[in-house]
This record gives C-alpha cells, structure tokens and sequence, in this order.
C-alpha cells in the first residue's frame, strides 16, 4: 500500500469487517499465536520480570542514543561494515540502490524487514528496473499476490492455505494447484534457492545492533535469512536507529522477550550475528557489507520523553495479537507499513496527524495491549496523547499535524459537559433534563451511531442522588 | 452479615454518572450490601462523573477539571472511596496520577487516588462479605470490563461472591479477556467496529446458553443488552451489586 494513495480509513474498515473470510483467518491465526505465547510466556510473575528487564534495557538505551549509534558506527567500520545514515527514506532508497549500482547488481534476495516496507524499497527498486525478491516464506505469497504484509511477523496472515496454493497455481509458472503445504514449501523452496545462488545483492532487517562490538543480530526461522546474508557478495542490512543496544547482555532478554511474544518460542530455529564481510582466508560470506541506518522521523519522537517510548518496540507484533480491533479488521485496514495498536502511536508521529490521525480513533483503550508488551510501552496513554494532539486545545502539540481535528462543536460539547460535572446546579438540571426528554431524544449524531445496532439507553426517572436523597443516605 | 475484620466505620460512595443517569437501582443495591456490612455510606451529592469520558477523547483538560472537583469533594474525610464500576474507578486510582503528575497538586490527588477501591473487591477483600443464597438455582454468565480486569484486576473478587451464593451456576464465556467493544466514545467514533465486537460478546453470551449476564460495569452492560435489545436476544443484563442484594434477600 503506498503512503501516498488516498487513505480512507472508514472505508477500508467497512470493506474489512464485512469479508468474513478475512475475519475467519484473523481469528484463526491470532488465536494459535495468542495460545502459542501464552505457553511460553507461562509464569505471570517470571514474565513481568522479564518485561521489567526489556523495558529497562530500551529506556536505558534511549537516553544515550546518541552515542550509542555513534559506538556502533565506530565499531562496525572497525569491523569493516560500511555504514551509511539516512534521514529519510528517500535517502535510504537512494543508499541501496547506489549500493546495487556500484556492483552493476539487478537481482536482490531480500530477507524480511520491516526497515524496507517503511521505505517502499520493492516498488522503488522495480522503478528503477530492479529486481528484489521477497524470500522470507510470508512475504513471498504476498510479494507474488502484488499485496503488503498485514502484520508485522507474519504477513500473509490474512491468507489461509487454500488462498496461498490459489496464489502459487496463479502466478508461479509451471505450478499445478496443490494444498499439500509440504509440497507448497518445496515448490517456494525450489524457486528461492535458485535466486540466492544468482542474487547480486542480499538484504535483511536488523533485530538488535550491538554498539560495544559492532555486531548486527538477526532472528529468524526460516533460514532465509542466513542466505541473504551469506550466499550473494553483498550484504545489505537495514535498521531503524532504534535498534541499537549497548552491550551483549542486553541482547538475551530481549530475544527471549521477541521470541516468546513474536510466536511462542523459547529460541527460534536461526540467531545470526553478523560482524563484518568474509575476512581473508574465509571461504564463505559476502565479501562487502553495508549496514543503513534509518531515522525517519525517530529522532523528533525521542524528543519527547512520553513519546519516546514508541521507540522502545522490538517489532514483536504481540500487541496486533491480542488487539480486539486489529483482529476484526485485519492490518491492511489501517493503510499502514505498521498496523494494530503499535501503528496507531507510530504511524501518526512518522506521518503527521493530519495523514494518519485517524488511527488512534479505532481503539476502545481495552488495555489489552499494554497488558501483553515485552517492553511495557504504555500504548493506551500514548493514544491518549495523540488524541489530544489531535485537537490540541492546550496549543501545545509537537506531533506533526497536530489540532487537526479542532473544531466549535465538539470543543462546545466537552465544555458544557464539564460545566454539569463540576457545578452541582449545573448537574441537577442536566439529571433532570435527561429525566424528561433523555427517553425521546432524536437518533441522530451519536445516538444515531449508537442505536444503529443498539437499543436507546434508557434515563431513569429517578437519579440515584434522588434515590439517595429519599432513602436518607447521608450527603457528606 | 460479613466481619468487616478492618473495621470499617464510614465509607464515601462514588456512584458513577452512568449509574446516576441510568442504573440508579444498581447503585443504591451497591450502599446497602456496604451498609449491611455494618459501614455508614456517605453520598455527597455534589459529585459527578470521574472525567474519563473527556481523558480518553482528547479534551484532557476538560477531565482534569472535573477530576480536580471529585477530589475536592471526597476531601472532607479520609474515608474509602467506594466504586460500582471497575472503569469509574480505575480511572480514578490510576488516570488521576497520570493527569496531575506534574501538577503541585499531585500529592493531594495521589492521596484520593490511594483511598479509591472498586465495589466487589471491597466486600470481598476488605469488609470479607459473607453471604446466604435465598433465591432459586440459576445459571448465569459474567463479563468483566476490561479495566476491572486489567486496571483494578477486581474480576476475581467479583466472581468470589458470586461463588458464595450456593444456587447461582457461574458458566464461564470462552472469550472474557475480550473487550465488548463499549470503550466511551470509541462506540460511536468508531461505531461499526464497534458493532462488530458488541455483537462478538453477545454471541459468546448467547453460546453459555444462560439467560443471564452480570457485570460490575454499567457501560458495557449499557452497550451489551442495547445490542441483545436491537437483537431481540432474551438475555438479561444486571449489575452484580443488585443480583447478590436480591439474592440474599430472597
């Protein structure tokens, strides 16, 4: 979905709710994960401790930032990693394809990141008459389907297997329709391992960058990775600067805290730490690798100390999991690089409230959220923030776009609310005003919302300070 | 009669402004299951709503005024603040904090914020409410509001005085943890997803195949029996306070 098409928030909702095939996948699939972590992250008390250490480890880490990435930058180029910075992602596309220029590359295996869909790089390359191949196993059903992924750990999540065997009978040649999932993977498997043998360039994400060794992690399952990083002569690695940690240590509660909450796992099947190009007298690995470090509106969120912990998610996806609104509606809805809860806090502040302001709406503040996050990041108080960024009627805003939603007549409803709950004469006509007329109201505008699969709410004819007042109860 | 072991003498009552407007009975079941625990419930009259309508909608100062005016109130006595709803109140031990941490007022607001308790899990954990089941054998289903559950974490009090009524059969929801999708005004700034999930929690309820639900929370039985309302489900909604009052009246 390019950032740039009309995004119709209220439509796409409308689409997404009444496919009830979407719906079945979503809940399907959420449900497994939910259940899958759950057995993993068993001991409520050994989890909130983990979650403690992940949520110091990234707070920590986030007030020295700064020179964090500049540790990193010195260790890499010790480590003989090319690194480059890219404020925008403009300037990231513009980095990998130099990269691809200069080893006259067409052909780019692409391990799964999310860095990459934030820049559109797929599209961008193919303008350019490249050709990037989508190797994690998800991505690549959706890379042939011509779709973005919806979730940000699995992202063909919204495609059950009879959808998937329909995609690679339709558009890999020479592919008969078959349902048999070990005959799907090998036919993947076959296409994939062609294309890391004649890539030019390999490309992958970054889940933890060590800044006291220069070593770049990567977590994975499918092995895929490891060939995008190893096979072609030129490594790529994306990250965004948040991803940078101090030391070694920090990295095993981390990956635990993605594991277990990412799918499950105690470990996943591949852990890569990546620490430079083939030195002489190796026989294998790439012979050149490039690390691109992406700000895209990062560092305006650090910034701000309530909105800084944003920065804090390690992309586990756990929050879309558990969120009763992403599971309905499904990631495409949002229009987003990062959808469900996650994506209503960050897409805002990396595009502008008056772009994507309409993503904090679609939360009923459930908590569920922030219940389940490895790091703690207080989701639902962030989205609180950026609605009231959103009308920002202290004039305070710092969020790109910020009052855009300032308007006379809501800013008259709240006041006049407020007056009938601080002023006790205030309150007594209003609980009398909705005694008589409460029960005949006209159903528009909200009631209209409301009564559209709901009865009216029914006004008592007798408040309880009424009741109480009859009843003798005492009154301070 | 329970043994109220604490002693506790007085209690203020926050009766919330849904139960004001809507659910008055709910409320003043919730004073007397606090006064036949022996405890005098004072109801200052002056009072409104806790302002998390507006703290969740964008109009944070809006709330901060009307949650100031509820501290203010409360703040002739060092009493309890007891509470019917788990929303209400969590909004008002957690939220309150939140909203004035930087304000000189804060240490005057955490000390209302620390005396705020919801309904169920005073009786159950402070006051030890015992109770006599008078009524006849039913089965019934309880939803939890997800800040009783992840807020005031009040949903296992409430379910242990159910538990004391010997002919009430508590059948468990398969999907609890989940919202029902009422969230304020997220119903009607977002109302066909909100549709959706209302109509998920009714199906569940349906699936108990109880003809009752209990609830610690006016808004999500508001939202929830509206839908079986529209849907002509015959299910019946209540308050838990003003079950277990009618129960142990017999």
């Amino acid at each position: 979905m390019a950032s740039n098409a009309k995004f119709n928030f209220k439509k796409s909702i409308t689409d997404a709710l009444a496919d009830k095939q979407l719906r079945a996948n979503f809940k399907f699939a959420t449900d497994a994960l939910r259940g899958k972590r759950l057995a993993v992250l068993s001991d409520p008390e050994e989890t909130l401790h983990l979650r403690k250490v992940g949520n110091a480890i990234k707070r920590k880490g986030l007030t020295q930032l700064p020179q964090l990435l500049e540790k990193l930058e010195a260790k890499c180029q010790e480590n003989g990693i090319i690194v480059h910075w890219a404020e925008t992602t403009a300037e990231a596309n513009e980095i990998v394809l130099g990269i691809m220029e200069k080893h006259s590359g067409h052909k780019v295996v692409k391990g799964k990141s999310m860095v990459s869909e934030e820049m559109h790089l797929n599209k961008f390359l193919e303008d350019k008459g490249k050709l990037p191949l989508e190797t994690d196993l998800g991505e690549y059903i959706i890379q042939l389907n011509h779709e973005p992924p919806s979730h940000i750990i699995v992202p063909a999540v919204h495609k059950n297997r009879k959808q998937i065997a329909q995609i690679f009978a339709d558009n890999i040649p020479g592919v008969s329709y078959t349902e048999d999932t070990t005959e799907l993977l090998a036919i993947a498997r076959g296409k994939l391992r062609e294309h890391y043998r004649t890539a030019d360039i390999g490309l992958s994400g970054v889940n933890f960058a060590i800044a006291e060794s220069g070593t770049l992690c990567l977590v994975e399952n499918e092995g895929n990775g490891r060939m995008c990083t190893t096979v072609p002569p030129v490594h790529v690695a994306l990250m965004g600067l948040e991803k940078v940690v101090e030391k070694l240590e920090d990295v095993p509660p981390l990956y635990r805290l993605l594991c277990g909450s990412a799918t499950g796992q105690r470990i996943t099947t591949y852990f890569n730490m990546i620490k430079g190009p083939r030195k002489a007298g190796e026989k294998d690995g790439p012979k050149e690798v490039h690390l691109v470090i992406l700000d895209n509106g990062r560092s305006k969120i650090l910034a701000d100390t309530q909105l800084r912990q944003t920065l804090q998610c390690i992309r586990c996806g756990t929050c879309l999991n558990h969120c009763p609104v992403y599971t309905r509606i499904g990631g495409h809805a949002y229009g987003s690089t990062y959808p469900g809860p996650i994506g209503e806090i960050l897409m805002p502040q990396v595009e502008g409230l008056d772009k994507k302001g309409m993503l904090p709406t679609a939360s009923s503040l459930c908590n569920a959220c922030e219940e389940v996050c490895p790091v703690m990041i207080p989701i639902p108080n962030l989205i609180r923030r950026l609605r009231d960024e959103s009308y920002d009627m202290d004039d305070d805003g710092i969020v790109k776009g910020h009052g855009y939603k300032k308007n006379r007549l809501e800013t008259m409803v709240w006041k006049g609310w407020k007056l009938t709950q601080v002023n006790a004469t205030c309150n007594k006509l209003m609980l009398l005003g909705v005694q008589i007329f409460g029960n005949m109201l006209p159903k528009v505008g909200p009631l209209k919302a409301w009564t559209s699969v709901r009865t009216a709410p029914k006004f008592a004819r007798q408040s309880l300070k009424d009741l109480a007042k009859k009843e003798g109860i005492r009154n301070e | 009669m329970g043994n109220n072991p604490a002693n506790v003498k007085t209690v203020y009552y926050f009766g919330t402004c849904l139960v004001d407007m809507a659910y008055p009975k709910a409320g003043m079941a919730g004073i007397k299951l606090l006064q036949r625990e022996g405890v005098e419930v004072i109801f200052p009259r002056e009072q409104g709503c806790c302002g998390q309508p507006a703290y969740n909608s964008g109009f944070r100062q809006e709330a901060k005024d009307v949650a100031w005016k509820q501290v203010q109130i409360f703040s002739g006595n060092d009493y309890p603040i007891v509470v019917p709803s788990g929303s209400c109140a969590g909004m008002m031990k957690f939220h309150y904090l939140e909203m004035f941490k930087d304000d000189p007022e804060y240490y005057e607001v955490k000390k209302f914020c620390d005396r705020v308790h919801e309904l169920t899990s005073f009786l159950n954990t402070v006051l030890k409410a015992q109770y006599t089941d008078k009524g006849s054998p039913v089965k019934l289903t309880w939803h939890s509001s997800c800040h009783a559950r992840r807020e005031m974490g009040c949903t296992e009090d409430s379910k242990a005085l159910l538990r004391q009524l010997k002919n009430v059969e508590l059948v468990e929801i398969e999907r609890e943890h989940e919202c029902c999708g009422f969230g304020g005004t997220f119903s009607i700034k977002q109302p066909e997803i909100s549709a959706a999930m209302v109509h998920d929690k009714v199906e569940d309820i349906k699936s108990t195949g109880t003809k009752k639900f209990l609830t610690g929370d006016c808004g999500c039985m508001m939202n929830i029996t509206g839908h079986m309302g529209k849907e002509k489900v015959a299910i019946e909604g209540q308050h838990i306070a003003e079950f277990i009052l009618e129960r142990i009246n017999g």
